[in-house]
């Protein structure tokens, strides 16, 4: 009897050479990047990927060979998301988020962080009457770990010391700062987290930050020290809280896209306030590192007033420029 | 010899296989059909990148320790405690999105369980999203671990378990939609699909694959012989060869004899029958294909 050979069998034969150069290559470019590629095989790679495309519609619609078709499948599925994945370096990326990504996603989200601000401003009063008019409403609203002392019963003294020699020597400082940093940047990304469960959650935390800050107020300001807590508290308050309000601006962003998508279906418009949101909290950790830089060190270092105060107006007016100020981003705009 | 009745329920196997199947049209107009990963495996990369962390953290508490072991400067235990806390915060949040922005868009567990995160409307996916969709674990695993271990009695542990249950829900979320989202992959847009790096089999139609065969009596079919099965069988058949099981084979190889009543030649081995009954038979089936034709299964006409 003749040797029995098959079409799909010689179909594989000629052109198995090119999917296995396709596969190396892809397999390259998976391990490291892009430019471990010569310039030809650049210019080769799309050309041998069509080719295992079409050779996969071909494979389907006249191949039994399961082996061929789900090797075929797997390739295609892994040089599609190679060639079609991202096409810009790192460093294109980081330029990139920061000179318009970072800003337009925080402008994009002004009304919410609008209510964030307000949240945590209400209920800052709120707190602030309360503990004012009757100071046990402060026990009930600071926990003790974070008052560390620094209660209505507290000595004017006291208190005012706190205020200025930061705890005490300067050792230890940049223990503390990292402390900070990443307790801030747990609290920021849980706020954007709890949005998922349509705001009320974040809500309750800008609110519940709001009020330490209201009660805490109350305490100084009742011994005359608010000018001097202002700019303890301000020198990195200025970027530390903006960050959270805005960490919380994002979960509203995706609670409210999730509870009203509007035209959109609800996946998609979970999808475009993730995304926006993601780029805002990205950004509010690298703000909490620079909070955290100088609630550690600043802060302790620095005792006066005026420069205190100094530092705070400039960070606010930095971080409002940066975010809201008037500027082209039309100019270099893609996807 | 085929019989068309259906046996019930014998079409079930297409249906559990098409499931997980999803379209993903190529702009080349190619649908690469790919598959969302089971949660199964998507569990164990979780686990696996738990593990990888836990020690990842244990190996640099040993490290930094040994540093600080030797001294007694308190410069020195600070740097140490700052170096620490960073590697436990950007672990935490960082280790999955560090991992799944590169090109292979899978952690250590997810390439292991050969899977990979892909965003959903098959564009590419942005760091953003992977950021978007690894922010949210806070919620999903951080916050119900911190319920579960708070050690509180009275009303604090009755609010404690309430937070618990109400958390749980956000993990128990890929079970109730058929994407097997989690809150994570919503807010992302982006899903887990199966990356399997298929290595190219042999073709057992391959006159390299059947040549220990030439050596006896070349094995022939007559047309009825190979009507007797469908596409599925053909599959069945490939599978039971690649496999090499003796005992299999020896009992496929029985029945599809009795089955298309074929008398076994006097040399002749069990596995070289299936090797030439697979040829022939995939040679009828694709014949058939070519013309449009196509035979599912042995029910079908």
């Amino acid at each position: 009897m003749a040797e029995l050979t098959l079409k799909s069998e010689m179909f594989r034969r000629q052109r198995e050479s090119d999917w296995k150069k396709l596969e190396t290559l892809i397999g390259r470019v998976e391990r490291g990047s892009v430019k471990s590629l010569s310039d030809e095989e650049l210019i080769e790679l799309p050309g041998l990927y069509r080719a295992a495309l079409s050779s996969l519609s071909v494979a389907r619609a006249t191949s039994l060979d399961q082996g061929v078709v789900s090797y075929l499948e797997s390739l295609s599925a892994r040089s599609y998301f190679v060639l079609y994945g991202t096409r810009t370096s790192v460093m294109e990326r980081l330029a990139g988020f920061f000179a318009r990504d970072w800003p337009l996603a925080v402008r994009s989200i002004w009304k919410e962080t609008v209510a964030s601000l307000l949240i945590s401003v209400i209920a800052a009063l709120t707190a602030y009457v309360l503990v004012t008019n009757n100071p046990d409403w402060f026990y009930s609203f600071m926990p003790e770990s974070l008052a560390s002392g620094r209660t209505p019963a507290a000595e004017t003294e006291f208190l005012r010391e706190g205020l200025y020699d930061g705890g005490g020597d300067a050792d230890g400082l940049s223990a503390f700062a990292t402390m900070l940093f990443s307790h801030n940047s747990r609290v920021a990304i849980f706020a954007f987290a709890l949005g998922f469960a349509f705001c009320i959650p974040t809500a309750v935390l800008m609110a519940y930050n709001g009020v330490i800050i209201g009660a805490f107020y109350a305490v100084y300001i009742d011994r005359g020290l608010g000018f001097e807590v202002t700019g303890w508290l301000m020198i990195h308050g200025t970027t530390e809280l903006f960050a959270i309000i805005l960490a919380g601006a994002g979960g509203f962003k995706i609670g409210w896209s999730i509870a009203f998508p509007g035209e959109k279906t609800r996946g998609d418009s979970a999808a475009d306030a993730g995304k926006t949101a993601a780029t805002v909290l990205g950004g509010v950790v690298i703000m909490l590192f620079i909070a955290g830089l100088i609630e550690g060190f600043l802060r302790q270092l620095i005792t006066s007033d005026a420069l205190r105060y100094t530092i705070a107006g400039t960070m606010l007016l930095l971080w409002c420029l940066y975010f809201y100020g008037p500027r082209n981003f039309t100019a270099e705009r893609e996807s | 010899m085929t019989s068309s009745a259906r046996p019930q329920g014998y079409a079930h196997y297409a249906d559990v296989k098409d499931k997980r199947t999803r379209e993903l049209v190529t702009p080349e107009g190619v649908d690469l059909k790919i598959r969302l990963a089971d949660g199964g495996a998507r569990v164990g990369a979780f686990l696996i990148d738990i593990g990888i962390m836990i020690s990842a953290l244990i190996a640099a508490s040993f490290m930094l320790g040994a540093v600080l072991g030797e001294s007694e400067s308190f410069d020195k235990a600070e740097i140490v405690v700052v170096i620490w806390f960073l590697i436990f915060f950007f672990l935490r949040s960082f280790y999955f999105t560090f991992f799944e922005i590169r090109p292979k868009a899978a952690t250590p567990g997810k390439m292991l369980m050969k899977i990979r995160v892909a965003a959903r409307n098959g564009d590419r996916l942005t760091a953003p999203a992977v950021f978007a969709r690894n922010a949210m674990r806070e919620l999903e695993f951080f916050l119900p671990l911190s319920f579960l271990f708070s050690q509180s009695g009275g009303v604090g542990g009755l609010i404690a378990s309430l937070g618990l249950l109400w958390s749980g829900l956000f993990l128990c979320l890929p079970l109730f939609n058929k994407d097997r989202l989690r809150a994570g992959d919503l807010i992302g847009g982006t899903w887990v699909i199966e990356a399997p790096r298929t290595i190219l089999s042999e073709d057992l139609a391959a006159p390299e694959a059947r040549k220990h065969a030439s050596k006896a009596e070349p094995i022939t079919f007559t047309q009825d012989q190979l009507v007797a099965y469908g596409e599925h069988e053909l599959h069945v058949l490939e599978d039971v060869i690649r496999k090499d099981d003796i005992e299999t084979i020896i009992t496929v190889a029985k029945r599809i004899r009795r089955k298309i009543d074929y008398t076994r030649g006097a040399r002749e081995l069990d596995k070289d029958f299936l090797a030439a009954y697979y040829a022939a038979l995939r040679k009828h089936l694709e014949s058939r294909m070519m013309f449009g034709n196509r035979r599912k299964d042995k029910y079908d006409d």
